[in-house]
């Protein structure tokens, strides 16, 4: 089918002297497949159903629209927790700065080395997924990542790895451009933990695919970065076998615009997906979480739960949808989506959507947005807890509902505490 | 301690005076009751008194230590000593009881310039006073009232009174919802902090409360005024004839 004009341009327009990057016949294929995938599907722009609540030209112009960085006084994440680091500087890989990457259990490798060997396990999974992920909703901004990425990582995960990865991404340079493309891939019973924190790049197309092999678990848990201007377009591709496990939980301060999209196929008998995120937006702030989940296989259990604290103009979005597939009984799908807005001037969208074809499923899905509770606020005020803070404590309470999905109790008061620190900051 | 002078309250959304002109001293140390018919204001006095939103002050004034409280916020209010226990109080969930009671101490303590009290010292401030009032563990670690039976609410009141230790304390119904074993309960632990320098004005229907907080004086409140002021004796009258013989009796 024909691309309308106006998208063919914008499509033509972004990839015009771009030249897809080299390596081994599989890489070079996968590059050219994705490439012809997004000249198919033309890039997003506004009209798209998919996009109505996002505006994609940002993300989508050539020309990266600058941001400053933010010099944060936070210090780093995760000190206290035994890790391997691996930083990124406006997309690419740092290994000054970052540990040695041998690790009990894990191998890990950069996409632009991989790419370059003629026989690479990376071959079954690299835009393999994110090809997977295109029907039946097109994601263009992810194929496009897939024909273009050079950097990235291939982590093979064969036994249980002793400790998490930390994936850090700094943004140095107002106008960086990155895309990078990691793919995980986890064997039978195998188990991995992936931290990421940072805003990455003036403007960042990220893609993640996660194979999660039978018996496996997968755990992940990401911050965003607070710089203000920041632009995001991520995806999470996760392909789950039986008896897997799959958690994400993202935490969102700051950026200008943000859209954070997870595919999740549940191809395996008795498996778990959990997805969550939790977001504080004030001002010129958009924050866009679109997940779909798929069942296909019998008794799995899949969540969504999403809260958002909005103010000063700032809006949010959740599109969820669950899809039950024939056959895929016993399903437990759940989904909730909640905003708090703290005034008039800001907005959620929501889109819950569940689409079933078996028989024998509980499905269930909710959204909500609020106010603060008033008469809560007046009991703190009386006890004689100032507005603000009496207000952030409410905003703590609200989003805890969803920072109790992170399975690890480290990890999970960490960012508790971040997210505490930060709201203290806010009121100076 | 606390001094109402001549106060008119409306409603801020519509036309409506519910207090038309209220005058009540308490002294340091004093414990007075006010009880009234249902709609006489009573509740009203709390909350403007407290500074919930939704009431308009038309007239009048009401200081608690010589220092205008009509016009502070609600948290300066408590700050300089107010506390009001709520009839029904409020379930926050996702607030932890201690973290509440700890923020709360902490900030007043801080608006009046003092230093703020470590998290051990707290905590056994908090274990000690608990203890007392036979409020559990389990009870400090819950959000804030959820989950928390009538009784355990305003048990945890009466806690975060004791805790706080405010001048002038405001009982608004406190009775209500309670069983005799509640109530005793709960007015063992105000009887606990009765002190020279801490006043108590309790709100009720009811006399029963004030066989176990004995007041010095009684105020009976009707149509938004103060109709008749007495001992503890005025108590015994309502509860033999009602209310509507007083209100004969004062028109």
């Amino acid at each position: 089918m024909a691309l309308p004009q106006k998208k063919l341009d914008a499509t033509e327009a972004r990839l015009e002297g771009l030249s897809l990057p080299g390596g081994a016949a599989w890489a070079r294929a996968a590059r050219e497949a994705a490439l012809d995938r997004v000249k198919a599907m033309g890039l997003p722009e506004r009209r798209d159903e998919y996009w109505k609540y996002t505006r994609p030209d940002t993300l989508v112009q050539a020309e990266v629209p600058p941001a400053a960085t933010f010099d944060s006084d936070d210090g780093p994440m995760y000190e206290g927790i035994d890790r391997l680091k691996i930083v990124f500087v406006d997309g690419k890989f740092d290994e000054a700065a970052s540990d040695d990457l041998s690790l009990e259990g894990v191998t890990i490798e950069r996409l632009s080395a991989a790419a370059e060997k003629d026989i690479h396990w990376a071959k079954d999974v690299y835009g393999v997924l994110e090809e997977r992920g295109q029907t039946p909703v097109e994601r263009p901004l992810a194929a496009l990542n897939t024909a273009l990425a050079e950097d990235g990582l291939l982590i093979h995960v064969t036994g249980r790895v002793s400790k998490p990865l930390n994936l850090v991404y700094h943004h140095r340079s107002e106008t960086s451009d990155a895309i990078l493309h990691h793919v995980i891939r986890l064997d039978e019973g195998a188990d991995l933990t992936v931290l990421e924190n940072g805003p990455a790049a003036a403007r960042f197309n990220k893609v993640m695919e996660v194979d999660v092999a039978d018996g496996a678990g997968f755990h992940h848990v990401r911050t965003q970065g607070r710089d203000h201007e920041r632009r995001a377009a991520t995806h999470i591709f996760a392909r789950l076998g039986k008896e897997s496990t799959f958690k994400t939980f993202t935490l969102t301060v700051n950026g200008v615009l943000t859209r954070n999209e997870c595919v999740v196929e549940m191809l395996g008998d008795d498996a778990a997906a959990h997805i969550a995120g939790a977001c504080v937006g004030d001002g010129d702030f958009h924050h866009d979480d679109t997940v779909f989940v798929t069942h296909d296989a019998v008794n799995c259990e899949s969540r969504q739960v999403f809260k958002k604290v909005l103010r000063n103009g700032a809006k949010g979005v959740f599109q969820g949808k669950i899809l039950v597939k024939p056959g895929a009984q016993k399903t437990d799908g759940y989904q909730i989506s909640q905003s708090l807005l703290l005034d008039d001037d800001s907005e959620f969208d929501a889109k819950p959507e569940l689409e079933i074809y078996a028989d024998d499923v509980a499905c269930s899905h909710g959204s909500t947005s609020g106010a603060i509770d008033e008469e809560g606020l007046f009991y703190l005020r009386a006890r004689g807890v100032p507005k603000e803070i009496a207000t952030d404590l409410l905003t703590l309470a609200f989003l805890a509902e969803a920072v109790q999905e992170i399975e690890d109790e480290t990890l999970r008061e960490e960012l508790v505490g971040r997210l505490d620190a930060w709201l203290q900051r806010r009121r100076g | 301690m606390l001094e109402i002078k001549n106060l008119h309250v409306g409603l801020e959304d519509e036309d409506k005076q519910i207090l038309k002109g209220v005058d009540l001293k308490v002294g340091a140390g004093e414990v007075h009751a006010i009880m009234g018919p249902n709609g006489s204001g009573k509740s009203t006095l709390s909350y403007v008194l407290s500074g919930r939103d939704g009431y308009e002050v038309t007239e009048g004034s009401a200081t608690l230590l010589g220092e205008e409280l009509l016009d502070m916020e609600p948290e300066e209010r408590a700050a300089a000593g107010l506390f009001l226990a709520f009839q029904y109080p409020v379930e926050i969930p996702g607030v932890g009881n201690m973290t509440f009671m700890r923020t709360a101490l902490n900030a007043q303590r801080k608006a009046r310039g003092e230093e703020e009290m470590s998290a051990a010292d707290f905590l056994k401030l908090v274990r000690e006073k608990a203890k007392t009032l036979k409020i559990d563990a389990d009870m400090l670690k819950r959000p804030v009232n959820v989950g928390f039976s009538g009784g355990e609410k305003k048990r945890n009141e009466v806690l975060q009174m004791a805790v706080l230790e405010p001048k002038m304390c405001i009982l608004d119904e406190t009775d209500s919802g309670l069983d005799v074993d509640a109530m005793k309960l709960v007015s063992d632990g105000v009887n606990a902090l009765r002190d020279a320098g801490r006043s108590f004005l309790v709100i009720t229907h009811y006399q029963r409360l004030l066989n176990h907080i004995q007041p010095d004086v009684v105020h009976i409140m009707s149509e938004g005024r103060i109709i008749k002021t007495g001992g503890p004796e005025l108590a015994l009258e309502v509860e033999e004839n009602g209310y509507a013989d007083l209100r004969g009796e004062v028109a």
